[in-house]
């Protein structure tokens, strides 16, 4: 029997590293995921795990010595947001390229500047293409399930990079939710001991990590790398598959909402399809065909799985809460719309900025963007489509 | 046991030969002398903030490294390593693995410092049981000879260049032993490659074995950045303590103790003579630049001196 629990999403988060019970955590508080390494070093102080925690004195240190506790053969865990997860990128990449399955469970809150603690993608956004794995999650729940699949995902062989797990800043990391959580014998079941093929500390084997890779190498090394991401894909359907017999919760790249005979739709990613859902049941009351796709594994990008499940759609909306600066539109909208290109043409595609810095994202604003689609539709006029909702101005 | 270069030497290797060190670089020597420190029934995992110890020793897919190695980036060898550490600490507490092992980072003075003073300053604060080992060759050699806050007031480098305006590096030598023994852990010391390795050696034995985090500040010149003869590079050793510009001492558990006190101080011309980045000071018009730099090694070893509760 599962245990019906309340539970902010930070909360959610320290509950599964303390099921998990990981070798080594090593992080450096910011807003909003300073609670996930409080609540965790209050599980070391108690011994309820028997972690090692390493309070380090940042960000870059954090990922720092997870590379280190990783390479020498613990599993390892961190948490943070926005200018702590800038403050890793160096050491994001250097994570990846040394194929190490540390999981990082990122708050995701706007990146300076201007300063502000709340909540947009900007964060994890701009670390798309640090070669980390990245999960998406609208609810606590989703925070919690997916951070137990990160484990497995990231530790397969076929794969093993990193895995960031995202949720909304404030919005779901503070927020308390009913969540279902599995009991502690069976997260351990399900995660298993981390057994790495080569390690720092195997005095069988010594090993060295993080050579000068020139250019008779490095090419090969990278290809490889390049290899472990189209590996996961694979691999996070078979993991949640397992999770689902295990909760009956299911897991996907995406979750289609009303979308199979949807005339217009949106794409969104973490909580404000929450939101959107809403609009979407409204709007079919109204007997109006509006669909929603959200999107939960953004790294790898499943391309050709998007194309055919928008194939029919005839106005798309995209939306993104990060800009790009590209004076075109945000990282979503590159994505989603060049994997339709070639695959589902003749789609007609806006790109929406949204709630940057954390402005609230209403209900209206959602219906906003579908009574734009509808338009669409209705007149075959695109016009601008680079667009803002829930701004002034 | 008394020293005996002989039986050390004959300790097994654990950097072998062939890596890309200069010629008369004394960075792999200092790196040898402080793993023939380790006994050898015990294994270690080293690690390398990048620079040229670094590059010049794990070029894929070699490696010259017998013990388990690791380099992760430039600043953070302080944090990678406490990082390993922690990992070996959470291992055997949750009994997957018995074996001894001791942990040992090396970085140059740029890695040390300068960019990666925080993750050393954290890493040592946290009391993680390492050593970490400055091998101090004054600029930033790897990427060819810019000056550091270790490079010494007057030094003509590639970012300090002596002019018709500025004789070299207007700075002083950041004291960088101090700010470490300021961190209270169990063992700092100063050091360099001097009477057959004994001081480097005993304090690295120390160091490894001592419980808790360490730091050892070693001298370890660079031909191409001193511009000496690469045979000389023991000599010019010797003269940097004969002169007191580099003095050799340690602090433990808060208790400063000078390990060698010249008989005769040598003036500083005798060490700065062979040495092509200060080249420039023997002229007339310099010539009381070196009177500075002898009036502040005067009153730095003064200060040791006292520190230490030795008589002037």
């Amino acid at each position: 029997m599962s245990i019906r629990e309340r539970l902010s999403g930070n909360e959610a988060i320290a509950v599964a590293m303390r099921q998990i019970n990981p070798d080594v955590v090593a992080a450096f508080p910011i807003t909003p995921s300073t609670e996930i390494p409080q609540y965790f070093s209050q599980f070391v102080s108690n011994g309820q795990v028997q972690t090692e925690f390493v309070a380090v004195e940042s960000e870059h240190s954090a990922m720092s010595a997870c590379i280190g506790a990783q390479a020498a053969g613990a599993r390892t865990m961190t948490a943070t947001s926005a200018n702590g997860l800038a403050l890793m990128w160096e050491m994001l990449y250097i994570a990846s390229a040394m194929k190490l399955p540390i999981t990082l469970s990122c708050v995701n809150r706007a990146l300076s500047g201007p300063l502000n603690i709340h909540n947009d993608h900007s964060d994890s956004m701009g670390a798309r293409d640090s070669g980390w794995i990245q999960l998406y999650s609208e609810t606590n729940q989703e925070a919690y399930d997916n951070l137990l699949q990160a484990i497995r995902i990231a530790e397969h062989k076929d794969v093993q990079l990193p895995v960031m797990v995202c949720q909304d800043g404030f919005i779901t990391s503070h927020a308390v939710e009913n969540i279902e959580l599995l009991e502690d014998e069976k997260v351990k079941e399900f995660v298993g001991e981390y057994k790495p093929d080569h390690y720092l500390l195997n005095h069988k084997e010594p090993i060295a990590v993080g050579p000068l890779d020139l250019p008779a190498h490095c090419f090969e090394h990278k290809r490889e790398q390049a290899q472990s991401m189209i590996n996961a894909k694979k691999v996070i359907l078979e993991v949640a598959k397992e999770f689902e017999k295990l909760t009956g919760r299911k897991y996907e790249y995406f979750e289609k909402y009303n979308l199979d005979d949807a005339e217009i739709a949106i794409v969104i990613i973490n909580s404000s399809a929450g939101t959107a859902k809403t609009v979407v049941d409204k709007l079919r009351d109204n007997g109006i065909k509006a669909g929603l796709l959200k999107i939960r594994m953004f790294r790898p990008f499943p391309a050709d799985e998007i194309a055919e499940a928008l194939k029919n759609v005839k106005a798309l909306a995209v939306m993104d809460k990060a800009e790009s600066y590209s004076a075109i539109g945000g990282p979503v909208g590159a994505e989603v719309k060049s994997a339709l290109y070639g695959k589902a043409d003749g789609i007609k595609v806006l790109n929406y900025i949204y709630g940057l810095g954390g402005r609230d994202v209403r209900a209206d604003d959602i219906e906003e963007v579908y009574n734009s689609l509808m338009d669409i539709v209705k007149t075959g006029q695109i016009g601008e489509i680079y667009r803002y909702v829930g701004v002034r101005g | 046991m008394a020293y005996n270069l002989k039986q050390v030497m004959n300790k097994p290797e654990r950097l072998t030969g062939g890596h890309r060190m200069c010629a008369g670089c004394g960075a792999p020597v200092t790196v040898r002398t402080v793993l023939r420190a380790l006994k050898p029934e015990d294994h270690a995992v080293c690690c390398s903030a990048t620079g040229c110890l670094e590059v010049s020793t794990f070029l894929y897919p070699y490696t010259a490294w017998k013990d388990s190695f690791i380099h992760s980036a430039f600043e953070n060898a302080g944090a990678t390593l406490s990082g390993a550490e922690a990992a070996y600490t959470a291992l055997r507490r949750k009994g997957r693995m018995n074996e001894s092992y001791k942990f040992i980072a090396f970085g140059g003075d740029g890695g040390t410092y300068d960019i990666g003073l925080q993750s050393l300053s954290g890493a040592m604060e946290r009391g993680h049981d390492m050593v970490y080992i400055c091998y101090d060759n004054e600029a930033y050699m790897n990427t060819g000879i810019q000056r550091s806050s270790g490079t010494p007031r007057y030094a003509d480098t590639t970012t300090s260049p002596q002019g018709t305006e500025m004789p070299g590096k207007m700075q002083y030598k950041k004291d960088l032993t101090g700010v470490m023994a300021a961190h209270r852990i169990p063992y700092v010391a100063q050091s360099t490659l001097t009477s057959n390795f004994k001081d480097l050696y005993e304090k690295s034995e120390k160091a490894i074995y001592t419980k808790g985090p360490a730091f050892m500040n070693v001298l370890s010149p660079c031909p191409r950045g001193w511009r000496y003869n690469t045979p000389d590079l023991m000599e010019i050793c010797k003269l940097a303590v004969e002169t007191c510009i580099w003095p050799l001492y340690e602090v433990e558990d808060g208790k400063w103790k000078l390990n060698y006190k010249p008989k005769k101080k040598l003036p500083i011309t005798e060490y700065l003579k062979p040495q092509g980045r200060f080249k420039h000071l023997f002229t007339d018009e310099n010539r009381h630049l070196i009177d500075n730099i002898q009036e502040d090694i005067d009153k730095k070893w003064e200060e040791l001196l006292k520190k230490c509760g030795e008589d002037s």
